[in-house]
């Protein structure tokens, strides 16, 4: 009886995962490890599956730039890791959202507490920026940024926004003394 | 000089590097995110270098790219930084930066190294159908 039960339930988390996922227009969800094999996977499904659609040509290119970058942004930044020194694969969920108006891309991935105020830091003044001051941005980071050791240009949030012309949405949920949850949301609107 | 060939992949460029007086051919295609982007990069960095030793009377680059991440964005700043160096030692260099005729995010990438490097380019679209 009880097993019953207990597959009973299994059965209806599906459902209701599904009714979750259809009442929040979720049309793609993963959480797990992200690596470059999973990054190459996902934004080439998400491209010819956005080909089909009848969305122009500088949109797909966006929404596939986007993706790129949001899945290396977990590969190399989250601090959660299979293995301590793997440098291109992270945990982390990568989710995507599409209603009739827009995309949104959706990252979540563990930081350490003692990154998160570069990270503010970082991202508030991107969002403050406009189309002329992120381009400046843009230009002197290229030029005095150094890659990082995991080939990190600095530039993926400010592209993002470029590209979008959005500015990104973000939360930090507390986890521990030493670590926080990362959210970040880009979107990219379907009728500009 | 030996001549760099790297075919193309879905998620690194073609690259032909060929300095051959008769029939040079230097061009950078296709889409770029390796997973390690320095490893990549390197050897094209440091055939430019051998290059600039005893380079053509004139160098032109062709950048046909369909996608680079942002990653790849700072080698290929780090390509034309090395161009640079060449045209600013009086030789003729010129950057041809092909992009797809309705890709203004490509069209601006290329304004944006051409106001970053000092080095003659060249806009060139073409269609894609």
């Amino acid at each position: 009886m009880a097993e019953s039960e207990k597959n009973k339930a299994k059965l209806h988390f599906a459902y209701d995962f599904y009714k979750i996922m259809k009442d929040s227009d979720v049309t793609f969800a993963y959480e797990g490890e992200i690596t470059h094999e999973i990054t190459k996977a996902f934004s080439s499904l998400a491209e010819s599956h956005i080909a089909l659609t009848n969305e122009s040509n500088a949109l797909q290119k966006r929404v596939f730039h986007v993706m790129v970058e949001s899945l290396q942004n977990i590969s190399k930044h989250s601090a959660e890791r299979k293995d301590e020194k793997s440098m291109f694969a992270g945990q982390g969920i990568f989710m995507v959202t599409k209603d009739d108006q827009e995309y949104n891309i959706t990252t979540g991935n563990v930081v350490l507490n003692e990154s998160i105020p570069a990270l503010k830091e970082h991202i508030e003044k991107i969002n403050s920026g406009n189309k002329k001051t992120l381009k400046e941005l843009y230009k002197k980071k290229i030029k005095s940024g150094k890659l990082s050791e995991k080939g990190g240009a600095g530039l993926g949030f400010i592209d993002m926004v470029r590209k979008t012309g959005e500015k990104l949405i973000y939360t930090f949920l507390d986890l521990n003394d030493k670590k926080t949850y990362f959210v970040l949301t880009s979107t990219i609107f379907r009728t500009k | 000089m030996r001549i760099i060939k790297i075919e193309g992949t879905d998620d690194t460029p073609q690259v032909t590097l060929d300095a051959n007086p008769e029939n040079p051919f230097m061009e950078i295609s296709g889409r770029s995110l390796p997973e390690d982007v320095v490893a990549f990069y390197d050897p094209i960095l440091e055939w430019l270098d051998e290059y600039a030793e005893n380079p053509l009377e004139k160098t032109v680059l062709n950048i046909k790219l369909e996608y680079f991440n942002t990653a790849s964005s700072k080698l290929l700043l780090d390509i034309l930084l090395k161009l640079e160096d060449l045209s600013e030692a009086d030789n003729d260099v010129l950057v041809r930066w092909h992009y797809p005729d309705d890709d203004e995010d490509m069209e601006e990438a290329g304004e944006e190294y051409e106001d970053i490097v000092e080095v003659p380019f060249e806009q060139v679209s073409y269609s894609i159908d």
